[in-house]
């Protein structure tokens, strides 16, 4: 039974996704995919929970009985468990952030063709993350990318589909760079299968085609990651999509990437050869710092909350690619944590400005004005996210940023340690320009009386609670580090080649 | 109760208090007596662990492990039972002052102002009690946040740039030198937990100490060491009750308190003697206690002096915990409540002359003292305290700081604390000299409207001043306990 699992938690959303579509009403095509996200949810702890009862912590899954490397395998250990657990269940809190896809500009009744986007591009990841094979990385890609692509042309205004399209330039020349790196393994090793391509690869690596093949891998994921600087696509595609789409997005897609990129350093290639023969750090490394602080930067210049976000995501997955590129056991920890807190930060946060925009009609810094009385409780999940972004000790931030300065302190990289937290001292800035505007200026008076709009009221429950079950995760996962480190930490080991 | 239960409820009644001035917000004197209520209450728990201290036991108490080898855990020691008594003992008179106060000065949005302030006490008690630098680090930046609405209570423009600038050192000193500090320190000996004698020893390479001290000492902004001192003078736009009791007392003191606890208990005082690590931080130190006297000297606003003053004695404990020695220790730790009761008094006093006079600049305050005998009477005797006379309270702590400076050879430093106390009587004295002794002149540079015939401050505002006085005058008599209770803590092994 416990491998049936893995088949089971792809193909659970991809058969409700056109079941969705056949829904007659709104209401029931929402129930019905928070039902499926809720389900995979269940299924990824059941995951879990099998994962730790095995011996060396894998659980593989052949698919129609084929044996790999002929058939399609389905592999999970810690880390794509931990994905698993992370993506199905921003999904399911994310899809009950309601009434209906809020900030979508959909027709009223073809609402069913969101939630069938969303259950699509939520199997697309899930695949992503199970699949034991690196062709099948890249189909699943594709159908979550598709799926992404229309989710983000569902924003309101007319730049929405403009952003969507520039997003999708950019994700197919990612996507087909990773297939080419894909072709060139299969060239030289004739197996897709990673776990097969991990025995074979040695054999091969010191030729120019491996060599190429995994810088393709690498820049193709990277772009979908939005690893500095191929992160143009990510500021519009997030300030432009509906706020519930960027929050799913934000908290599963680019982590999933993440997963992929640590998948193909770690697991199919070899730390060892990436780092140390070929040291790609001496690149990753000033590439995640500059992203720290330029993301940083950027955000502190925004005018609108949305972009504000997004450009803190680019310095976030600054701070992934960091512990990634300290290939230790602890900076992979640190970045696989982060992802984790991450995304249930931003997610939280873009819900947050989901309750703004849905109420308010906009999200630019301008109307944020003494929103903090009018929306106390939407306005406090801001403060606590930028908390936690900020890395304030009992957040989930304060976890992650413990783990990336350990791991720099490891290895003597002292600058690189303080860089790290002179870093975090940026987010201060932007988060604070947020809670002046909410809490110390008036709102324009004029602006209220020319728009005519009815007084902003506080969201209504069912936008509040998702905002604040992700916000008051935040907290909890900030004092309570049991799933997050001791998951991250069984992954980071078996990944480095240590496990248990 | 037992040990265990009196640090969770100590630190959870001001929390509670906190959430029933929210329930009450409505009902302003019901609010207000739940949170005078919630003061007794927190003392009355806080004084029932002060006989387990004394006796020599330290209650423990594990809350969980937040990371692998990293606690959320208190530990009540002498140097926690004395601030954590201070806080919440001055809470008490405080909270009554604060209605006094914030009701005369028909101040809006009390309801906020009095559940930040709950707090923030509650943060300082947990501070006080902390077992390990995570647990301090935590409470530490909950203070922080927590006092940030109190300081921009006005919600003006001014008070908005005074909050940025006050958030701004706190946070940044914190995350960009405490923390590094403190992982700095996790990393070296793989425990963050404060033991008698230090963790540090033979951890670390001799050259390393001298810069995580100065991590340590630049990183607690809260101690307001220069050039870091800067968000101190911006807090004081902030109401006077938390002037008082917060930039007074509970936050600048968690500051200098967190200073003492990682030299006794981190590096060891052994540790730092021996390699004469600290020596720097001792001409540091001094540097602040003289320049700030200075600069006390020519502020005409009374709040602003007063803020400076509190600068040049806050680095008084900073240097009785550099000169490492056992008496410097104890100087330093009898300073924490001496310079609290000293100065809350004069905080106060400060308070009631804007309350009942509308008057913040000394130089208005001639002859006020007639007006307002019982206020400036109060001055006096704090400001004798500050400056260090016996019968007062601040003698004694002065006392052990010029021992500490003299067990380590280090005689200079008994020159500056001499000039330090002729500066202070120097920036103190003025004010009561211009309230007793010049005549009242004619009411120019006080706000128009103003100049009108006042009395006394409201009662609630007078009787805890008068209170305080009569504090600084039983800590003269009392030191010896202090004494006593802080001196185990520095006793060789």
């Amino acid at each position: 039974m416990n491998a049936h699992l893995l088949v089971l938690e792809v193909v659970v959303p991809l058969m409700a996704a056109p079941l969705c579509m056949l829904l007659p009403s709104k209401p029931a095509a929402r129930m019905f995919s928070i039902a499926v996200a809720w389900i995979t949810l269940y299924l990824a702890w059941s995951i879990l929970g099998a994962l730790g009862a095995t011996e060396h912590g894998v659980i593989a899954y052949e698919l129609g009985g084929f044996p790999p490397p002929f058939g399609i395998e389905l592999r999970v250990d810690w880390a794509n468990a931990y994905l698993l657990l992370l993506v199905s269940g921003i999904a399911a809190v994310v899809l009950m952030f309601g009434p209906g896809s809020a900030g979508a500009a959909v027709a009223e009744g073809r609402h069913a063709f969101f939630y069938t986007a969303v259950l699509l591009a939520l199997a697309g990841l899930l695949g992503i993350t199970v699949t034991g094979d690196a062709f099948n990385v890249f189909v699943f890609l594709e159908v979550s990318s598709l799926a992404s692509y229309s989710l983000i042309g569902l924003g309101r205004g007319a730049r929405a589909p403009m952003a969507a399209f520039s997003y999708l330039i950019m994700g197919t020349i990612g996507g087909t760079l990773f297939l080419l790196g894909v072709g060139l393994l299969y060239q030289m090793t004739g197996t897709l299968n990673m776990a097969d391509l991990t025995t074979r690869l040695p054999d091969v690596l010191d030729t120019r085609t491996i060599v190429l093949a995994l810088a393709l891998l690498i820049v193709g994921v990277g772009i979908k990651l939005a690893v500095y600087p191929l992160h143009q696509w990510l500021p519009n595609a997030y300030s432009f999509a509906p706020s519930v789409v960027s929050a799913f997005l934000a908290a599963t897609s680019t982590k999933v990437m993440y997963y992929v990129l640590v998948r193909i350093i770690f697991t199919i290639f070899g730390a060892a050869f990436v780092f140390e023969t070929l040291h790609a750090d001496y690149l990753l490394l000033p590439l995640s710092l500059i992203a720290m602080f330029g993301g940083s930067l950027a955000a502190i210049y925004q005018h609108d909350l949305k972009r504000l976000l997004a450009y803190s995501s680019v310095a976030q997955v600054g701070y992934m690619m960091l512990g990634l590129t300290l290939a230790s056991a602890t900076g992979l920890t640190a970045g696989l944590v982060h992802v984790f807190n991450h995304a249930l930060m931003k997610g939280g946060l873009f819900l947050a400005v989901g309750c703004i925009t849905a109420q308010v009609g906009s999200s630019a810094m301008g109307d944020l004005r003494g929103l903090g009385k009018r929306m106390p409780f939407t306005c406090a999940a801001l403060v606590v996210g930028g908390l936690a972004l900020i890395g304030v000790p009992s957040t989930v931030g304060f976890v992650s940023k413990w783990y990336l300065v350990q791991a720099a302190l490891e290895q003597d990289l002292l600058s690189v340690a303080a860089l790290i937290l002179l870093s975090s001292l940026l987010a201060v800035v932007y988060v604070w320009r947020v809670v002046e505007l909410c809490y110390f200026s008036e709102p324009d008076a004029t602006q209220v009386e020319v728009t005519g709009r009815p007084p902003v009221r506080e969201a209504p429950l069912g936008q509040l609670l998702p905002t604040w079950i992700l916000i008051g995760s935040t907290i909890i996962f900030g004092l309570t580090t049991d799933l997050t480190v001791g998951t991250a930490s069984k992954a980071a080991a078996q990944l480095m080649g240590v496990g248990p | 109760m037992s040990a265990e239960q009196l640090i969770a409820c100590s630190i959870l009644a001001p929390l509670l208090g906190a959430f029933a001035v929210l329930l009450f917000g409505r009902v302003p004197n019901l609010r207000d007596t739940a949170s005078s209520a919630a003061t007794l209450v927190t003392f009355s728990l806080v004084i029932q662990l002060y006989p387990q201290v004394m006796a020599g036991d330290r209650p423990r108490l594990d809350v969980l492990e937040v990371m692998p080898g990293v606690m959320l855990a208190f530990e009540v020691e002498p140097l926690g039972m004395l601030y954590a008594l201070v806080a919440s003992g001055l809470w008490i008179i405080t909270a009554l002052y604060a209605v006094g106060y914030m009701r005369g000065h028909s101040e809006g949005n009390q309801t906020r102002f009095f559940f930040f302030f709950a707090l923030a006490i509650s943060a300082a008690l947990a501070i006080a009690f902390s077992a390990n630098l995570f647990t301090l680090f935590l409470f530490y930046e909950v203070l922080t946040f927590s006092t940030f609405p109190l300081v921009t209570h006005h919600g003006t423009e001014k008070a908005k740039k005074a909050g940025r600038v006050y958030l701004g050192i706190l946070v940044s000193t914190s995350v960009g030198l405490l923390l590094l500090a403190v992982l700095w320190t996790y990393h070296a000996t793989g425990t963050l937990d404060f033991e008698q004698g230090g963790i540090l020893a033979g951890k670390l390479a001799p050259a390393q100490i001298p810069i995580l001290l100065a991590l340590y000492a630049f990183g607690t902004g809260k101690a307001a060491l220069m050039p870091f001192h800067r968000w101190l003078p911006a807090a004081m736009v902030a109401p006077t009750p938390v002037s008082a009791l917060l930039h007074a007392v509970a936050v600048v003191k968690a500051g200098v308190f967190s200073v003492l606890k990682i030299v006794v208990y981190v590096f060891g005082i052994d540790t730092l003697a021996a390699g004469d690590h600290s020596r720097w931080l001792m001409y540091a130190a001094a540097f602040t206690i003289l320049s700030s006297s200075i600069v006390a000297l020519s502020k005409d606003n009374l709040k602003a002096r007063l803020a400076y003053s509190t600068i040049s004695q806050l680095a008084y404990i900073v240097l009785g915990a550099a000169f490492a020695t056992a008496a410097g220790v104890i100087g330093g730790g009898m300073h924490i409540a001496m310079h609290a009761v000293g100065k809350i008094t004069l905080f106060f006093c400060a308070g009631a002359v804007y309350v009942a006079a509308h008057k913040t600049e000394i130089s208005t305050m001639n002859g006020i003292g007639k007006r307002m005998p019982f206020t400036m009477g109060a001055f006096f005797i704090g400001s004798l305290s500050i400056i260090g006379l016996p019968p007062l309270g601040g003698s004694w702590s002065k006392w052990y700081l010029a021992l500490g400076a003299a067990e380590g050879e280090n005689l200079i430093f008994v020159f500056v604390l001499m000039a330090s106390s002729l500066l202070s009587i120097g920036y103190l004295m003025p004010v009561v000299i211009r309230a007793f002794f010049y005549e009242e002149g004619k009411p120019e540079g006080a706000e128009p409207g103003h100049a009108h015939e006042h009395g006394e401050a409201p009662l609630l505002c007078v009787l805890p001043l008068c209170l305080a006085a009569v504090g600084c005058v039983l800590l003269f008599f009392g030191s010896a306990e202090l004494q006593a209770l802080i001196a185990p803590i520095v006793e060789a092994r």
